[in-house]
């Protein structure tokens, strides 16, 4: 036998065993082909945070020598980092794609959307991002969502239906039997589709170290300029903060998260390589959402409404 | 219980893990919730800040104790009724595996969600309490695993605390269990004296039942044989998407891109394409970037072919030597997943695995109770949860394999064309639907004659 991606390991279910990342990336591929097989107009949603850097490696394979036959969208907030949004640019230079960008601040600007007084723009994102599908006519929109994440997003499809309005509603949702995916619905309506489902956070992280991924710098550890709000270290800037009540320190700190800068907080760590970060992660006490996102602690039902408005 | 470094040692090697599906099956009341619980708290999956918001909800309800389905339950109206509907995805590892629970509730009116947590699992475990022995749910738990043809069941006899430890109890609930279960055809059953609660053999080995010997559920999880029953079988490679990048460095590539759904797959291999039935071989296998001469199910792969034929999404790629029959009249057992019913004469799609066709329901011959298995003759339609059987005719031929020999090419799906819901999941040819279990009662409409 020559050599095979498939790693065959003694005592387990040798000669014919996926590891279980090559059984994830297996089924991501599929994923990603069957919707290119199906649908007129996808999207990959494109953020340059790590889960939307592990869909475009994985949407690249599964069409490789051929190029992705997708376009990408990013919606910005306008408080995005610097750092991930130059990653972005790279990438899309890099593949030849093309990226379409929705911008909140324009929103905003133009008297569309209303700054919140915390400054918080992750809920401002979903009015962009569904008029940009409408606009645009996407008819199916690949998002990094992981079923790992959130007790809501536990119950979300692989193929997520969504009415003209993008809103989700559980009980529309179609039972998903075996491998088949139905990706069917009317004009206006679009379906979502998450090919990371599966996945969990240090599942993306082995597949990033295995695979040899790069990624934006502020994944790993680094001295920030930092100050405390609602429990989180947040990065210091133009966006909002600090307030004359909050001071800022420099801590040595990375982002197992990357969003919006208002409410993604920096976890304190020494972690720079990948290897150390999976180690931490592995042994850490705390979810991803948990230690760095204060916009799923809204509420219990949070996510499950932001959801039904047509967020991911 | 592992230690942290231990725990984290274990995670530094990914490749050394495989990944299992599993589901379950059980009300609340079996202790469901809490068994789910345990696992994902004792494998350190229940994170602190989880635990926290459990406990500040259940605090706020005047709770004494952290309610943990509230761990488990997602939606709002299932926490205002206190019920599970859906199917939830849950996660966790061990230095041995990875993996994906489809936790999914008991109720009768949920049989479509036991049906979809079942349809891609390898393994379900079935949750009984001990006082109460193998009643009506837990038939139809063993029959749903049998029809979607499980390979491995596991009965947790739950709540052993509760029936002082004993063994005889435990031996007469596996025995009425094993014996029902192998008459439906389950390959495979396991049964293991548990008690969630106080933590006996779902991770620890229990102190109160030394006259146990076996694995605990944990342990027998992690050592479980994944995959096997894939790669045994005939291989078959539905194309998903045919990649032809007509550019300069790859002028004339053409490759047929597909997920291998069952068997294994060799360079060199004579190949039939169905439904045309043209032949050729295979040149080459391109495994996610890398040469390779033999793959299986179910790796992704792209097939490239000796000879420039014809072949597009929805075709089959199948050695020669056990190229499937194709067929335009099909007949299966389904579960009806949708809330509007399946009617004689309805004009339906069917997806069978990359390929939708035109299909007309031509008649429903049975439906089957799932409690005592007998079987209604002519039902006229099938309503949501009802199991039973139907003949289609479909506009095109499939390749189509039993499903009691491949579950991937054996399955397929009823759409409705107006608005897309799926309405049934079908299992082509014979299970133990088909045959006369019991004695066949009419439906109250009369004779059907």
């Amino acid at each position: 036998m020559t050599a095979t991606v498939a790693h065959v390991h003694e005592g387990t279910d040798a000669p014919y065993a996926l590891s279980h990342l090559d059984a994830l990336e297996s089924e991501a591929v599929h994923i990603f082909r069957e919707v290119a097989g199906e649908f007129e107009k996808p999207v990959v949603l494109f953020s340059g945070g790590k889960d939307s850097i592990v869909m475009l490696h994985l949407a690249l394979k599964a069409f490789a020598p051929a190029p992705v036959p997708f376009t990408l969208l990013h919606v910005d907030t306008g408080h995005n980092f610097p750092e991930v949004l130059a990653y972005r640019d790279r990438a899309v230079e890099k593949h030849n794609l093309r990226l379409h960008v929705a911008s909140v601040q324009e929103y905003i600007d133009a008297g569309k959307l209303r700054e919140r007084p915390d400054g918080v723009r992750n809920p401002l994102q979903t009015v962009p991002l569904t008029e940009a599908i409408q606009r645009l006519r996407f008819d199916a929109v690949f998002g990094g969502g992981r079923r790992d994440e959130e007790k809501a997003r536990a119950k979300e499809r692989v193929f997520s239906l969504r009415d003209e309005f993008s809103q989700w509603d559980p009980r529309r949702q179609r039972p998903e039997l075996w491998q088949l995916y139905n990706g069917r619905h009317a004009p206006g309506e679009h379906v979502r589709v998450f090919p990371l489902s599966n996945w969990t956070e240090l599942d993306v992280w082995q597949y990033i170290a295995r695979e040899g991924i790069e990624l934006p710098e502020i994944y790993f550890a680094h001295e920030r300029e930092v100050f405390r709000r609602n429990g989180m270290w947040l990065t210091a800037g133009e966006w909002g903060g600090p307030k004359r009540d909050e001071s800022t320190e420099t801590r040595l700190i990375r982002y197992r998260t990357v969003g919006d800068m208002s409410c993604t907080g920096a976890v304190d760590s020494d972690a720079t390589t990948l290897d150390a970060v999976i180690t931490e992660i592995a042994a850490s006490r705390l979810t991803e959402r948990g230690a760095t996102r204060a916009d799923d602690k809204m509420s219990e039902a949070a996510m499950e409404d932001r959801k039904r408005e047509g967020y991911f | 219980m592992t230690s942290t470094t231990e725990q984290v040692a274990g995670f530094v090697d990914p490749s050394a893990t495989t990944l299992l599906r599993f589901a379950t099956a059980g009300s609340v009341d079996d202790g469901k919730s809490t068994l789910v619980g345990r696992l994902l708290h004792d494998s350190k999956s229940i994170l602190t800040d989880q635990l926290e918001a459990v406990e500040a909800v259940s605090a706020q309800r005047g709770q004494d104790t952290p309610d943990l389905a509230l761990l488990t339950d997602g939606l709002r109206a299932e926490r205002e009724q206190g019920i599970t509907i859906d199917v939830a995805y849950r996660y966790f590892a061990t230095t041995r595996r990875r993996f994906i629970l489809a936790d999914t509730p008991g109720h009768v009116q949920y049989t479509r969600n036991m049906v979809t947590g079942a349809s891609t699992a390898d393994l379900a475990v079935v949750l009984v309490d001990a006082r109460n022995g193998v009643i009506e749910q837990t038939r139809r738990h063993a029959a749903v695993a049998a029809l979607l043809r499980v390979p491995h069941v596991v009965l947790a006899v739950n709540k052993m605390d509760l029936v002082g430890y004993e063994e005889k109890a435990f031996a007469r609930i596996a025995e009425e269990f094993t014996a029902y279960a192998s008459d439906l055809g389950v390959p495979e059953i396991t049964a293991i004296p548990i008690s969630a609660l106080a933590g006996d053999n779902v991770v620890e080995p229990s102190a109160n039942m030394d006259w146990y010997g076996g694995p605990t559920v944990l342990e027998h999880l992690e050592t479980v044989p994944v995959s096997h029953d894939l790669t045994a079988c005939p291989a078959r490679f539905p194309v998903q998407y045919v990649i032809r990048p007509q550019s300069a460095e790859h002028p004339d590539y053409r490759g047929y891109a597909g997920q291998i759904a069952s068997g294994v797959l060799r360079v060199g291999e004579a190949v039939t394409v169905l439904p045309s039935g043209r032949t050729s071989v295979i040149e080459g296998i391109d495994a996610l970037g890398e040469s390779v001469d033999i793959a299986w199910a179910p790796q992704s792969v792209t097939l490239r072919l000796r000879d420039d034929i014809d072949i597009s999404r929805g075709d089959l790629i199948a050695p020669s030597a056990s190229a499937p029959a194709t067929t335009q009249d099909v007949e299966a057992t389904v579960c009806h997943v949708a809330d509007q019913p399946l009617a004689v004469g309805a004009r339906v799609l069917l997806k069978h695995t990359t390929r939708t066709v035109k299909a007309i329901v031509k008649e429903i011959p049975s439906r089957l109770t799932l409690d005592d298995l007998s079987q209604h003759p002519n039902p006229g339609q099938l309503v949501a949860n009802d199991i039973g059987r139907v003949v289609v005719r479909t506009a095109e031929p499939l390749a189509l394999d039993a499903y009691a020999a491949s579950r991937r090419t054996g399955s397929f799906l009823l759409i409705d064309p107006a608005d897309g819901t799926t309405l049934a999941a079908g299992m082509a040819g014979e299970s133990f639907a088909s045959q006369a279990h019991t004695t066949v009662q009419a439906d109250e409409e009369g004779w059907d004659f």
